[in-house]
C-alpha cells in the first residue's frame, strides 16, 4: 500500500505542476509581467488576490502559475541532459573498462570535486544569464551521480549470467548495453533522475535568486524568492507561495522517484497481479 | 576419418596470466566432433573443461588466452577470426547453454522476447515474425501453453522451465553445435532426466552435435557416444562411452567410475562408504612433474614422477595418457 501511496501522491503533485505550467495562460488571473498596478501594491492574500500582490501590484498567484513553466522546463530538460551524459559515460565505462573507464572516472571525480552550483555559476558567467544558458549550465554539471550509478551497475551486471549468455549468443556490444544492461539498471537511474530533477528545480531557484537565471520581470520561482527577500517581514506571502511551489514540486518528484523504483522491479510487479 | 569433422581441436594450449608469468591452464587438448555426434568432456572443477569450451567460442578473456594450437570449425580455423565474424558464429552456428538457468535469462525481459531476439539478430526476421517463431520454439521444448508463456518473466518460471527456455534460445537458429556446460547441475534429479532427454531428442532431430561438459561421468556416458576425461589441463583418456564405463584404462578414470554411487552396491559389496579419489586437483601454478596424476595415483612408479606420459592411441579407437595402462 505504501508503495502505491508514494506513486499516487508524488505523481499527482508532479502532474499538477506540469498541468499548471501548460495551462498557465488560462489559469492566471492577470498577465504576470504587464499587469502591474501600484494602486494594488502589497495586498495580502484575499478573495481577489489569492496569493496577494507584490510591491508593484502584480498578482503573485499569476506569477507563480507562470513561474512553473521556467522551473519545470529547467528541471526536466537539464536533468534529461544530465541523464543522457551520465548513462552514456557510466554505462560504457563500466562495460568496457580499461583506459576508457579510467578517463571517465577521472572526469567524474573532477565533477564531484567541484561543487556543481559553483561550476554552473562559472558557466553562467561565460554564457551570460538567461534560460538557455541555465539549461546548459545545469545540464552539464550534475551528471556525476548518474554516471557513478550507471558505471557501478554496469560493472556488477556485466558478470551476470544473462549478460555472458548474450555474448555467447552472438550479441554485439551495443546491443548488450542497450538490451541487457540498460533495462536492468533503469530502476536506480529513474530514482536518481527524479531526485536530480528536484535538485535542478532548486538549483534554478538558487541561480535565479542570485540573479543569474531568468531575467526579471519574467517570473520564475527562484527570482520571485529573490525579489521577495527584502519584504519577508512586511509581506511574507511574497516568499511563502513561490517557496511552497518549489517545496511541493520537489517533494512530488522525490515521492514519484520512490514509487517508480518499486514498480520498476519486475518481481514486485508480478506480486500485485 | 570420414569427411571433414564439424569441430576439430588440435593441441590447444590455454595460458593463464598469473601476474608473475604465464602458466598453461590446459595443454595438448585435442579432440574432434563429427556432425550430429555427441561428445562429452568430463573432469573435476578446475581441470580446464569450461575454459576449453570458452576458447571454442572465442570468449576467453584476460587473464586467460589461447597460447597455441588450432580450432577448426567445418575445416576453417576460427581461433583468429575477427570479433564480428566470431559473433556471427556464436548463437547462430555454435550455441551454448549454461549451468545456471536462474541467472542466464534477462530478468526484465519476457522470455518470448529473448527467444525472438535470436531470430532478429541472426536471421534478420522482423519482430512480428520472430515473435511467432518464439511461440513455436517454446512449443518445441514442450513448454505447455506457449502462447501464454512467452509473456512470462523468468522469475515466474521454475528452474526446469527456464532451462527449457534456454534450450529454446540456444536451438533457435538451428546451430550445428550445442555446447552444454553442466546443463542440469542446478536442477532436481527428476527434472534433470527430462531436460537431458529433451536436449538429446531435439539435437538428434536436427542433426545438431552436442559437446557436453560435466563433472558427472554417469550423466555424460548416458548422453554421449564418446567421452574425454580431463585432468589438470590434459585429456587423460578418450574413448567410446560404453568402453570407458565398462573398462576404464587411466587410473583417474577408474577412480571416477568407482566413485559413482550405485544403488544396492553397499549391500552387495559390503562397502561401508562411497569410494573417493584421495587428494585434490593440484593448483594450476604447481602442477607436479611427470604425470600430473601421480601424487594421487595408487599405481604410480618412478617413471610417473619424472616423465610425462605420451598419448597412446588404442587399437579399438580412442586414446589414453598413462605409462601403465595396458
Amino acid at each position: 500500500m505504501k508503495l502505491r501511496a508514494n506513486l499516487v501522491i508524488g505523481g499527482s503533485l508532479f502532474a499538477l505542476a506540469i498541468l499548471v505550467g501548460l495551462l498557465a495562460p488560462w489559469l492566471a488571473h492577470t498577465d504576470p509581467v504587464m499587469d502591474a498596478n501600484l494602486m494594488n501594491a502589497e495586498e495580502p492574500p484575499s478573495w481577489t488576490w489569492w496569493f496577494g500582490t507584490d510591491d508593484q501590484g502584480r498578482d503573485i498567484y499569476s506569477r507563480v502559475v507562470y513561474g512553473a513553466r521556467v522551473s519545470l522546463t529547467v528541471g526536466i530538460i537539464s536533468q534529461l541532459i544530465n541523464s543522457v551524459i551520465g548513462v552514456a559515460l557510466g554505462l560504457s565505462a563500466g562495460y568496457f573498462g580499461g583506459w576508457w573507464d579510467d578517463v571517465v572516472n577521472a572526469l567524474t571525480n573532477l565533477m564531484l570535486a567541484i561543487p556543481s552550483l559553483i561550476f554552473a555559476l562559472a558557466i553562467m558567467a561565460v554564457l551570460g544569464p538567461g534560460l538557455t544558458s541555465l539549461l546548459i549550465a545545469l545540464g552539464l554539471t550534475n551528471w556525476s551521480f548518474t554516471c557513478r550509478i550507471a558505471r557501478a551497475s554496469a560493472l556488477s551486471l556485466r558478470s551476470q549470467g544473462y549478460v555472458q549468455a548474450a555474448t555467447v549468443l552472438g550479441y554485439g556490444d551495443l546491443r548488450i548495453m542497450i538490451t541487457q544492461l540498460l533495462p536492468n539498471m533503469l530502476g536506480p537511474l529513474i530514482v536518481i533522475g527524479t531526485l536530480g530533477m528536484g535538485s535542478a528545480v532548486l538549483s534554478e531557484a538558487a541561480l535565479s535568486f542570485l540573479g543569474l537565471g531568468v531575467r526579471p520581470p519574467f517570473p520564475s520561482w527562484g527570482s520571485m524568492l529573490s525579489e521577495a527577500r527584502e519584504q519577508i517581514t512586511t509581506a511574507p506571502w511574497l516568499s511563502i507561495f513561490p517557496g511552497l511551489a518549489i517545496f511541493l514540486t520537489v517533494l512530488g518528484l522525490n515521492l514519484l522517484g520512490d514509487g517508480l523504483r518499486d514498480i520498476l522491479d519486475p518481481q514486485s510487479r508480478s506480486r500485485r497481479t | 576419418m570420414t569427411g571433414t569433422p564439424l569441430l576439430e581441436v588440435e593441441d590447444l594450449k590455454l595460458d593463464l596470466d598469473t601476474g608473475s608469468g604465464r602458466v598453461a591452464a590446459a595443454e595438448g587438448v585435442s579432440f574432434r566432433i563429427d556432425r550430429g555426434e555427441t561428445f562429452g568432456l568430463v573432469g573435476e572443477s578446475g581441470c580446464g573443461k569450461s575454459i576449453t569450451a570458452l576458447a571454442l567460442i572465442g570468449l576467453l578473456r584476460h587473464p586467460l588466452s589461447i597460447g597455441g594450437g588450432v580450432i577448426r570449425f567445418e575445416g576453417r580455423e576460427i581461433q583468429h577470426l575477427s570479433a564480428a565474424r566470431q559473433r556471427d558464429l556464436r548463437g547462430n552456428r555454435i550455441a551454448m547453454i549454461f549451468q545456471e538457468p536462474m541467472t542466464a535469462l534477462n530478468p526484465v525481459s519476457p522470455v518470448g522476447r529473448q527467444i525472438a531476439e535470436m531470430f532478429v539478430l541472426h536471421k534478420g526476421k522482423s519482430w512480428r515474425e520472430a515473435d511467432r517463431l518464439a511461440v513455436e520454439a517454446l512449443a518445441n521444448v514442450r513448454v505447455p501453453a506457449p502462447e501464454r508463456r512467452v509473456k512470462d518473466y523468468p522469475h515466474q518460471l521454475s528452474g526446469g522451465m527456464r532451462q527449457r527456455v534456454m534450450i529454446a534460445i540456444a536451438l533457435a537458429c538451428g546451430p550445428d553445435l550445442l555446447i552444454a556446460d553442466e546443463p542440469t547441475t542446478a536442477l532436481d534429479v527428476t527434472v534433470q532426466a527430462e531436460i537431458i532427454e529433451l536436449m538429446r531428442n531435439l539435437c538428434a532431430e536436427r542433426g545438431t552435435a552436442i559437446l557436453m561438459i560435466s563433472h558427472d561421468l554417469g550423466l555424460v556416458a548416458n548422453v554421449c557416444r564418446r567421452v574425454a576425461v580431463m585432468y589438470a589441463g590434459r585429456i587423460v583418456e578418450e574413448r567410446g562411452s560404453a568402453d570407458i564405463f565398462r573398462a576404464p584404462l587411466h587410473p583417474y578414470t577408474q577412480g571416477l567410475v568407482a566413485s559413482l554411487p550405485r544403488l544396492g552396491s553397499r549391500a552387495a559389496l559390503g562397502r561401508a562408504r562411497l569410494q573417493e579419489i584421495a587428494g585434490v586437483v593440484p593448483a594450476i601454478t604447481h602442477f607436479p612433474d611427470g604425470c600430473r596424476f601421480n601424487p594421487r595415483c595408487a599405481q604410480a612408479t618412478e617413471i610417473c614422477r619424472t616423465a610425462a606420459p605420451d598419448v597412446d592411441l588404442l587399437e579399438a579407437g580412442g586414446l589414453v595418457r598413462c605409462h601403465h595402462h595396458a
